[in-house]
Protein backbone atom coordinates (compact mmCIF):
# COMPACT_ATOMS: atom_id res chain seq x y z
CA UNK A 1 0.00 0.00 0.00
CA UNK A 2 1.46 3.32 -0.75
CA UNK A 3 2.20 5.66 2.09
CA UNK A 4 1.51 8.85 -0.41
CA UNK A 5 -1.72 10.30 -0.51
CA UNK A 6 -3.94 8.56 -3.23
CA UNK A 7 -6.58 9.64 -5.38
CA UNK A 8 -10.16 9.76 -4.86
CA UNK A 9 -11.32 6.66 -6.06
CA UNK A 10 -14.70 4.76 -5.99
CA UNK A 11 -13.93 3.06 -2.77
CA UNK A 12 -12.58 6.28 -1.23
CA UNK A 13 -15.60 8.49 -0.08
CA UNK A 14 -17.67 9.67 2.91
CA UNK A 15 -21.50 10.61 3.09
CA UNK A 16 -21.76 14.25 2.29
CA UNK A 17 -25.22 16.51 2.39
CA UNK A 18 -24.96 17.18 -1.47
CA UNK A 19 -24.48 13.52 -1.55
CA UNK A 20 -27.83 12.80 0.07
CA UNK A 21 -29.78 15.37 -1.74
CA UNK A 22 -28.36 13.73 -5.10
CA UNK A 23 -29.92 10.90 -4.47
CA UNK A 24 -32.92 11.77 -2.67
CA UNK A 25 -34.06 13.66 -5.74
CA UNK A 26 -33.58 10.02 -7.92
CA UNK A 27 -35.44 8.25 -5.00
CA UNK A 28 -38.73 10.86 -4.18
CA UNK A 29 -38.66 11.26 -8.34
CA UNK A 30 -38.68 7.68 -9.55
CA UNK A 31 -40.89 7.11 -6.44
CA UNK A 32 -43.35 9.84 -7.17
CA UNK A 33 -42.91 8.46 -11.37
CA UNK A 34 -43.63 4.75 -10.34
CA UNK A 35 -46.24 5.10 -7.00
CA UNK A 36 -47.39 8.71 -7.32
CA UNK A 37 -48.70 8.13 -11.14
CA UNK A 38 -50.19 5.25 -10.88
CA UNK A 39 -51.88 6.52 -7.79
CA UNK A 40 -52.98 10.30 -9.18
CA UNK A 41 -54.65 8.38 -12.18
CA UNK A 42 -56.59 6.32 -9.72
CA UNK A 43 -57.81 9.10 -8.19
CA UNK A 44 -58.91 10.82 -11.22
CA UNK A 45 -60.34 7.45 -12.47
CA UNK A 46 -61.80 6.64 -9.55
CA UNK A 47 -63.42 10.85 -9.29
CA UNK A 48 -64.83 9.74 -12.99
CA UNK A 49 -66.41 6.92 -12.53
CA UNK A 50 -68.67 7.69 -9.28
CA UNK A 51 -68.97 8.11 -5.76
CA UNK A 52 -68.36 4.08 -4.99
CA UNK A 53 -65.06 3.75 -6.92
CA UNK A 54 -63.83 6.87 -5.43
CA UNK A 55 -64.76 5.56 -1.91
CA UNK A 56 -62.80 2.32 -2.46
CA UNK A 57 -59.83 4.85 -3.85
CA UNK A 58 -60.20 6.25 -0.94
CA UNK A 59 -60.55 3.37 1.54
CA UNK A 60 -57.85 1.93 0.81
CA UNK A 61 -55.32 4.99 0.61
CA UNK A 62 -56.60 6.82 3.51
CA UNK A 63 -58.08 4.46 5.77
CA UNK A 64 -59.96 5.08 9.19
CA UNK A 65 -57.18 3.60 11.80
CA UNK A 66 -59.32 3.63 14.49
CA UNK A 67 -61.21 1.40 12.70
CA UNK A 68 -59.12 -1.72 11.81
CA UNK A 69 -59.72 -4.79 12.82
CA UNK A 70 -56.68 -6.70 14.53
CA UNK A 71 -57.82 -10.25 14.43
CA UNK A 72 -57.82 -13.28 12.23
CA UNK A 73 -57.56 -12.91 8.59
CA UNK A 74 -58.15 -9.11 8.98
CA UNK A 75 -54.48 -8.55 10.39
CA UNK A 76 -53.47 -8.69 6.69
CA UNK A 77 -55.76 -6.60 5.55
CA UNK A 78 -55.53 -4.25 8.26
CA UNK A 79 -51.34 -3.85 8.24
CA UNK A 80 -51.79 -3.15 3.94
CA UNK A 81 -54.20 -0.07 5.25
CA UNK A 82 -51.50 1.08 7.71
CA UNK A 83 -48.61 0.68 4.79
CA UNK A 84 -50.75 2.18 2.13
CA UNK A 85 -51.58 5.04 4.23
CA UNK A 86 -47.72 5.70 4.87
CA UNK A 87 -47.54 5.02 1.14
CA UNK A 88 -49.61 8.11 0.83
CA UNK A 89 -48.01 10.03 3.19
CA UNK A 90 -44.99 8.97 1.78
CA UNK A 91 -45.78 10.34 -1.50
CA UNK A 92 -46.31 13.92 -0.26
CA UNK A 93 -42.97 13.85 1.07
CA UNK A 94 -41.60 12.46 -2.20
CA UNK A 95 -43.49 15.52 -3.99
CA UNK A 96 -41.86 18.41 -1.73
CA UNK A 97 -38.37 16.72 -1.13
CA UNK A 98 -38.24 16.43 -5.36
CA UNK A 99 -39.32 20.26 -5.60
CA UNK A 100 -37.02 21.39 -2.95
CA UNK A 101 -34.17 19.51 -4.74
CA UNK A 102 -35.45 20.30 -8.14
CA UNK A 103 -35.23 23.71 -6.85
CA UNK A 104 -31.47 23.35 -6.17
CA UNK A 105 -30.70 22.03 -9.73
CA UNK A 106 -32.35 24.95 -11.20
CA UNK A 107 -29.65 26.93 -9.39
CA UNK A 108 -26.83 25.16 -10.28
CA UNK A 109 -28.15 24.62 -13.62
CA UNK A 110 -27.39 28.41 -14.00
CA UNK A 111 -23.70 28.42 -12.10
CA UNK A 112 -24.25 29.77 -8.87
CA UNK A 113 -23.81 27.32 -5.41
CA UNK A 114 -20.95 25.66 -5.92
CA UNK A 115 -18.50 26.92 -3.86
CA UNK A 116 -17.97 23.82 -0.82
CA UNK A 117 -19.44 25.69 2.06
CA UNK A 118 -22.66 27.41 0.35
CA UNK A 119 -23.19 23.97 -1.50
CA UNK A 120 -23.04 22.09 1.46
CA UNK A 121 -25.75 24.67 3.52
CA UNK A 122 -27.43 24.43 0.62
CA UNK A 123 -27.74 21.08 0.62
CA UNK A 124 -29.03 20.54 4.32
CA UNK A 125 -31.77 23.27 3.98
CA UNK A 126 -32.53 21.91 0.61
CA UNK A 127 -32.57 18.36 2.29
CA UNK A 128 -34.62 20.02 5.62
CA UNK A 129 -36.91 22.07 3.14
CA UNK A 130 -38.65 18.75 1.96
CA UNK A 131 -39.33 17.72 5.17
CA UNK A 132 -40.88 21.10 6.92
CA UNK A 133 -42.72 21.20 3.53
CA UNK A 134 -44.37 17.93 3.82
CA UNK A 135 -44.91 18.78 7.61
CA UNK A 136 -46.45 21.93 6.91
CA UNK A 137 -48.66 20.88 4.26
CA UNK A 138 -50.58 17.82 6.22
CA UNK A 139 -50.52 20.22 9.37
CA UNK A 140 -52.55 22.97 7.31
CA UNK A 141 -55.03 20.38 5.74
CA UNK A 142 -55.71 18.31 8.83
CA UNK A 143 -55.60 20.92 11.48
CA UNK A 144 -57.37 23.95 9.54
CA UNK B 1 -38.00 14.92 -26.84
CA UNK B 2 -34.60 12.77 -27.12
CA UNK B 3 -34.89 9.62 -29.02
CA UNK B 4 -35.59 6.46 -28.76
CA UNK B 5 -32.78 5.20 -30.21
CA UNK B 6 -30.25 6.53 -28.23
CA UNK B 7 -29.03 8.33 -25.17
CA UNK B 8 -30.35 11.21 -24.40
CA UNK B 9 -26.97 12.38 -23.26
CA UNK B 10 -26.21 11.85 -27.08
CA UNK B 11 -27.94 14.79 -28.57
CA UNK B 12 -26.77 17.75 -26.70
CA UNK B 13 -28.91 20.24 -24.88
CA UNK B 14 -32.53 19.19 -26.13
CA UNK B 15 -33.05 16.51 -23.46
CA UNK B 16 -31.73 19.15 -20.66
CA UNK B 17 -33.86 21.78 -22.10
CA UNK B 18 -36.99 19.59 -22.01
CA UNK B 19 -36.00 19.17 -18.44
CA UNK B 20 -36.32 22.56 -17.71
CA UNK B 21 -39.47 23.55 -19.48
CA UNK B 22 -41.42 20.36 -17.94
CA UNK B 23 -40.50 20.75 -14.02
CA UNK B 24 -41.37 24.37 -14.79
CA UNK B 25 -44.55 23.49 -16.08
CA UNK B 26 -44.98 20.58 -12.59
CA UNK B 27 -43.86 23.11 -10.87
CA UNK B 28 -46.29 25.60 -11.50
CA UNK B 29 -49.58 23.24 -11.89
CA UNK B 30 -48.56 20.76 -8.57
CA UNK B 31 -48.55 24.44 -6.76
CA UNK B 32 -52.06 25.09 -8.13
CA UNK B 33 -53.15 21.54 -7.46
CA UNK B 34 -51.83 21.39 -3.30
CA UNK B 35 -52.84 25.29 -2.64
CA UNK B 36 -56.17 23.60 -4.11
CA UNK B 37 -56.45 20.98 -1.74
CA UNK B 38 -55.71 22.83 1.30
CA UNK B 39 -58.35 25.43 0.23
CA UNK B 40 -60.85 22.99 -0.56
CA UNK B 41 -63.49 22.15 2.49
CA UNK B 42 -62.73 18.50 1.89
CA UNK B 43 -61.49 16.21 -0.10
CA UNK B 44 -64.79 14.36 -1.04
CA UNK B 45 -66.61 13.38 -3.83
CA UNK B 46 -69.09 15.62 -4.21
CA UNK B 47 -66.16 18.57 -3.57
CA UNK B 48 -63.51 17.48 -5.85
CA UNK B 49 -66.21 16.43 -8.75
CA UNK B 50 -67.57 19.80 -8.59
CA UNK B 51 -64.08 21.49 -8.51
CA UNK B 52 -62.54 19.48 -11.66
CA UNK B 53 -65.81 19.94 -13.25
CA UNK B 54 -65.57 23.79 -13.84
CA UNK B 55 -63.42 24.84 -16.85
CA UNK B 56 -60.42 26.59 -14.64
CA UNK B 57 -59.34 23.71 -12.28
CA UNK B 58 -59.87 21.20 -15.12
CA UNK B 59 -57.32 22.95 -17.71
CA UNK B 60 -55.24 23.01 -14.98
CA UNK B 61 -55.31 19.51 -14.03
CA UNK B 62 -55.05 18.95 -17.97
CA UNK B 63 -51.51 20.87 -18.37
CA UNK B 64 -50.61 19.55 -15.37
CA UNK B 65 -50.60 15.58 -16.21
CA UNK B 66 -49.15 16.56 -19.57
CA UNK B 67 -46.27 18.30 -17.82
CA UNK B 68 -45.71 15.47 -15.09
CA UNK B 69 -46.15 12.82 -17.49
CA UNK B 70 -43.81 14.11 -20.21
CA UNK B 71 -41.62 14.57 -17.24
CA UNK B 72 -41.30 11.67 -15.80
CA UNK B 73 -40.62 9.77 -18.85
CA UNK B 74 -37.24 12.12 -19.16
CA UNK B 75 -36.43 10.99 -15.90
CA UNK B 76 -37.20 7.52 -16.08
CA UNK B 77 -35.42 7.66 -19.57
CA UNK B 78 -31.84 9.01 -17.81
CA UNK B 79 -32.40 5.81 -14.65
CA UNK B 80 -33.22 3.55 -17.78
CA UNK B 81 -29.51 4.85 -19.05
CA UNK B 82 -27.74 4.89 -15.81
CA UNK B 83 -28.63 1.21 -15.23
CA UNK B 84 -29.64 -0.45 -18.48
CA UNK B 85 -26.22 -1.22 -20.39
CA UNK B 86 -27.21 -3.52 -23.20
CA UNK B 87 -28.67 -1.60 -25.89
CA UNK B 88 -31.29 -4.02 -26.98
CA UNK B 89 -32.68 -3.83 -23.32
CA UNK B 90 -32.15 -0.13 -23.24
CA UNK B 91 -34.36 -0.12 -25.84
CA UNK B 92 -37.06 -2.00 -24.90
CA UNK B 93 -37.61 -0.39 -21.70
CA UNK B 94 -37.61 3.74 -23.41
CA UNK B 95 -40.06 1.59 -25.74
CA UNK B 96 -41.98 0.47 -22.87
CA UNK B 97 -41.79 3.68 -21.03
CA UNK B 98 -43.02 5.93 -24.00
CA UNK B 99 -46.23 3.91 -24.50
CA UNK B 100 -46.51 3.94 -20.39
CA UNK B 101 -46.29 7.84 -20.31
CA UNK B 102 -48.42 8.79 -23.74
CA UNK B 103 -50.95 5.88 -22.06
CA UNK B 104 -51.14 7.16 -18.19
CA UNK B 105 -51.29 11.22 -19.63
CA UNK B 106 -54.07 9.75 -22.10
CA UNK B 107 -55.97 8.32 -19.73
CA UNK B 108 -55.37 10.81 -17.34
CA UNK B 109 -56.87 13.48 -19.69
CA UNK B 110 -60.46 11.33 -20.69
CA UNK B 111 -61.04 10.89 -17.01
CA UNK B 112 -61.20 15.04 -16.83
CA UNK B 113 -63.56 14.78 -19.76
CA UNK B 114 -65.68 12.61 -18.33
CA UNK B 115 -65.82 14.29 -14.88
CA UNK B 116 -66.38 17.37 -17.10
CA UNK B 117 -69.36 16.45 -19.05
CA UNK B 118 -70.72 14.02 -15.57
CA UNK B 119 -70.38 11.69 -17.75
CA UNK B 120 -69.86 9.62 -14.69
Amino acid sequence: MATRPLSPHLTIWKWGPAMLVSILHRVSGDGLAFVGLPVLLWWLGALASGPEAYATFAGWMWADLGALEWSGAAILTSALLVVLKLVTIGLSWAFFNHLCSGLRHFVMDAGAGYELDTNKRWSIMTTAGGIVLTAAFWAVLVLL
Amino acid sequence: MGTEMTKGSDHGSGHWMLMQYTSAGALITCAYLVISFLLLPDLGYATLTGWLGGLGPSFAVGLLIVAVFWHARLGLQVLVEDYVADPGRRFAAVLALNLAAFAGGAFGILCLIRIGTGAA
